[in-house]
């Protein structure tokens, strides 16, 4: 759901790249206590583009490059948003994000709880994740279901440019850590942004596309994958409803059950490795809670369980792509 | 040789779907074994093979629907040499001498039969007489053929599951339809909504290519089910073509439930008899007395029948009901005729009526004591001629040598054919009943 208010101007094309930086500068320019920590976000402008200008423009007090040593200023933003800062914490790729999952599990996910309410750790952690840029197994996977695995943290997901510019600002104002999730597909996707559209809600999955005969559910990069495909099944007649879960924890049950209901079929996209995955989870929680809303078995589509491929050809198969969502529509409503 | 053809398993059936084959060529059979699954418009019938032999060709396709009378396999029978069979993968030399109940002398299922569970009719017949699932037991035997000791060994499941979708089965409840009555279009034969949504609203079930056009939201009334519609169809023709007309009688029972209670007394529970089984008897009894009442009526004319087969009105879960014969009921013994009838009810609850027990009635008994209600007048089944209804066993004030007692009582109706015959002959019948029941004994 998003709250609009009276229209000042039309859509603009921007990137999903641009967008998540003018959400970083808003909310450098809204509130002092925000500062961006990383590595090569200074001078370098981040590995991916982000943060490019914003060193000249706020300085190196509130844009700080890090060294390689993920624990080590994940553990410093944690501490910061205890000492009453507002952190973003930058890091490259998911893969890198082990090496501080001592400090997201065991202190940022846990502090509330085990100061009995004490203290909360308003700190953000960016990072990148997925694959589909040929950057081998140590930079392409996609590990948000493990962190989605963990109480005490939010997890978001934006998969458009509306959420890539105003899921920053939504993550920031909540007081417990919240995890953004950057697919790196994303960056240089171009869409529109909604000049009437100011902030968003982090608490509700959105239909990103109505439809009547089954549910696509997906997040983060493979949502354009699953609107292509479910393009290609409205050409054969199947008309696909897509779900944008956006945020993976808390996950939104009402709006996915709703649309099962809807549709009585449910097909799950999820790049991260089937086994123990985000899409078992929302599939045993349709089963759960839809199960006799369901027509057919739901359906998964997920990445091979395999290190992700540097070769074109092989990452392009290991990760499902419109093909392959086409085909497991097709097996739900055959 | 002989052919197996498409029986016909009621007066109204004109076509039957063949829904399996139970046996594959090269099979054995003898005369009685179940051979196939055929599907009526009112259910799903197991239908007997009446020559023993070896299985030859199959001519029909599962899935096929042909009319009555229809050739659906060869049958070579014993005395044939068995070159005759069209390629029979195992040669049956055993065959003449081995009974069919030595496992090991039935010749293997050959692969012509396609199916998933690989077993021997024999098998199937125990798993069916266990109610088991043959689906869900491990074959233990060479290339994972089920054995004898499998089933015996395997936990009974109870009556066979239809494969359906949840949603398929809450419509399929909400509207009150039987499952086992759908034909499933999902993967495996699962039935889907589309074909709840079949059953329901008429149409045939829509294609994917079909699936986005919008949905019948109109709040039409909702065309009948196929078993529905079959005895809409019967009932129709025989409140049309039949003038019924009506007798009841009270019938004292105090001396027949005395005799069963104490006859009850000294049995362990799965021998003892219950009134439906005594009222049962004394019908079929009575029909033998009064054979005006007996049979059918066919070109204008009354056919008496020889035997009495008494139609039992099964009402099913699902909605609908169906009359399976008890065949020689007048002359099975009670405590038989009380195991026939337990096995009959359960078994066409389940949908897996033999083809021999839906042979037509010749006079069928409609029992709606259970129900609760104290008096039924029926709808004659055509084209038999008569119709009995037995309501509930109630205490009730009756005078019995000039003075004021209470006794256990049940109204018998009958309805009857007025072409066949007249209110007296109806009433000789009744007072048979009434008569038959004051000595159980006899019974």
């Amino acid at each position: 759901m998003s709250t609009r208010k009276a229209p000042t101007g039309t859509s603009r094309p921007t990137t999903y790249r641009e967008a998540l930086r003018e959400g970083l500068r808003e909310a450098l320019l809204q509130d002092e206590r925000v500062f961006l920590m990383g590595e090569d976000v200074g001078r370098y402008g981040g590995c991916f583009g982000v943060s490019l200008g914003l060193l000249e423009e706020f300085g190196p007090d509130r844009i700080r490059d890090t060294p390689l040593s993920e624990s080590g200023f994940v553990g410093a933003g944690i501490g910061a948003a205890l000492g009453g800062m507002r952190p973003v914490v930058e890091i490259m790729t998911v893969n890198f994000s082990l090496l501080a999952l001592d400090q997201i599990l065991n202190n940022a996910a846990t502090l509330l709880h085990m100061s009995g309410g004490q203290l909360s750790v308003p700190v953000v952690i960016r990072m990148t994740t997925g694959a589909g840029r040929q950057l081998g197994a140590q930079h392409s996977h996609s590990l948000e279901g493990w962190y989605a695995h963990i109480p005490g943290i939010r997890v978001l997901a934006p998969a458009t440019v509306d959420d890539a510019r105003h899921m920053l600002a939504a993550a920031l104002a909540d007081p417990d850590p919240v995890l953004l999730f950057e697919h790196g597909s994303l960056y240089n996707a171009e869409g529109s942004l909604d000049a009437t559209v100011d902030a968003v809600d982090l608490d509700t999955a959105a239909v990103r596309r109505p439809g009547t005969d089954v549910s696509v559910i997906t997040y983060g990069g493979s949502l354009p994958k699953a609107m292509a495909a479910a393009e290609t099944l409205a050409g054969e007649g199947i008309s696909a409803e897509v779900v944008d879960l956006r945020t993976l924890r808390p996950l939104d049950d009402a709006t996915v059950m709703a649309s099962v209901g809807r549709t009585h079929r449910a097909v799950i996209v999820d790049e991260a490795w089937r086994s123990g995955s985000l899409a078992a989870e929302i599939s045993s929680r349709i089963t759960e809670q839809a199960f006799y809303e369901l027509d057919a078995p739901v359906q998964r589509v997920c990445s091979a369980e395999v290190p992700i491929p540097y070769a074109r050809q092989l990452e392009e198969a290991a990760l499902p792509q419109p093909a392959t969502i086409v085909d497991a529509v097709r097996r739900a409503v055959s | 040789m002989a052919d197996f053809t498409m029986p016909s398993l009621g007066a109204d059936m004109d076509e039957g779907t063949l829904v399996e084959w139970l046996v594959g060529p090269g099979d054995t059979v003898t005369k009685g074994d179940v051979v196939a699954v055929v599907e009526t418009a009112k259910s799903t019938i197991e239908v007997e093979c009446f020559d023993s032999g070896t299985v030859g060709a199959l001519l029909v396709d599962p899935g096929t629907t042909v009319p009555v009378g229809t050739r659906m396999a060869v049958i070579n029978t014993e005395t044939e040499p068995p070159a005759a069979v069209p390629a029979p993968a195992t040669p049956s030399a055993k065959q003449p001498t081995a009974p069919a109940s030595e496992l090991q002398a039935v010749p293997g299922r050959t692969t012509t039969g396609g199916g998933d569970t690989v077993s021997t009719p024999l098998v199937r017949h125990l798993a069916e007489r266990k109610g088991i699932d043959l689906s869900s037991v491990h074959g233990s035997g060479k290339g994972g053929r089920i054995t004898r000791s499998d089933v015996e060994h395997a936990p009974a499941d109870g009556p066979h599951r239809v494969k359906a979708s949840p949603l398929a089965r809450r419509m399929a409840q909400s509207s009150g339809i039987d499952l086992s009555a759908l034909r499933g279009t999902g993967q495996g034969g699962t039935i889907r909504a589309d074909d709840v949504r079949a059953a329901t609203a008429g149409p045939p079930a829509r294609t994917v290519e079909s699936h986005a056009q919008a949905r019948p939201s109109s709040a039409t009334a909702e065309p009948a089910y196929p078993a529905r519609a079959a005895i809409a169809a019967l009932m129709s023709r025989a409140n049309r073509e039949i003038p019924h007309y009506y007798l009841s009688t009270k019938i004292d029972l105090a001396a027949a439930m005395a005799w069963m209670r104490d006859r009850n007394a000294d049995r362990p529970v799965a021998e003892r008899l219950v009134p439906a089984a005594l009222l049962l008897k004394s019908v079929a009894l009575a029909a033998r007395q009064v054979p005006e009442l007996n049979g059918y009526w066919k070109d204008e004319a009354f056919v008496p029948s020889h035997t009495v087969r008494l139609g039992v009105a099964v009402s099913l879960r699902g909605g609908g009901l169906v009359a399976p014969a008890l065949t020689d009921a007048d002359t099975m013994p009670l405590p038989e005729l009380m195991a026939t009838l337990k096995g009959l009810v359960s078994r066409a609850r389940g949908g897996r009526l033999r083809a021999s027990e839906t042979a037509d009635p010749t006079l069928t008994v409609t029992n709606l004591g259970d129900q609760g209600v104290e008096t039924v007048f029926g709808v004659i089944y055509p084209p038999q001629v008569a119709l009995v209804g037995l309501g509930r066993v109630i205490e009730q004030p009756v005078a019995v040598n000039g003075m004021l007692t209470v006794h256990p009582t049940v109204t018998a109706t009958l309805s009857a054919d007025h072409r066949a015959s007249d209110g007296a002959t109806g009433a000789r019948f009744l007072t048979s009943i009434d008569r038959l029941l004051q000595r159980p004994e006899e019974l």
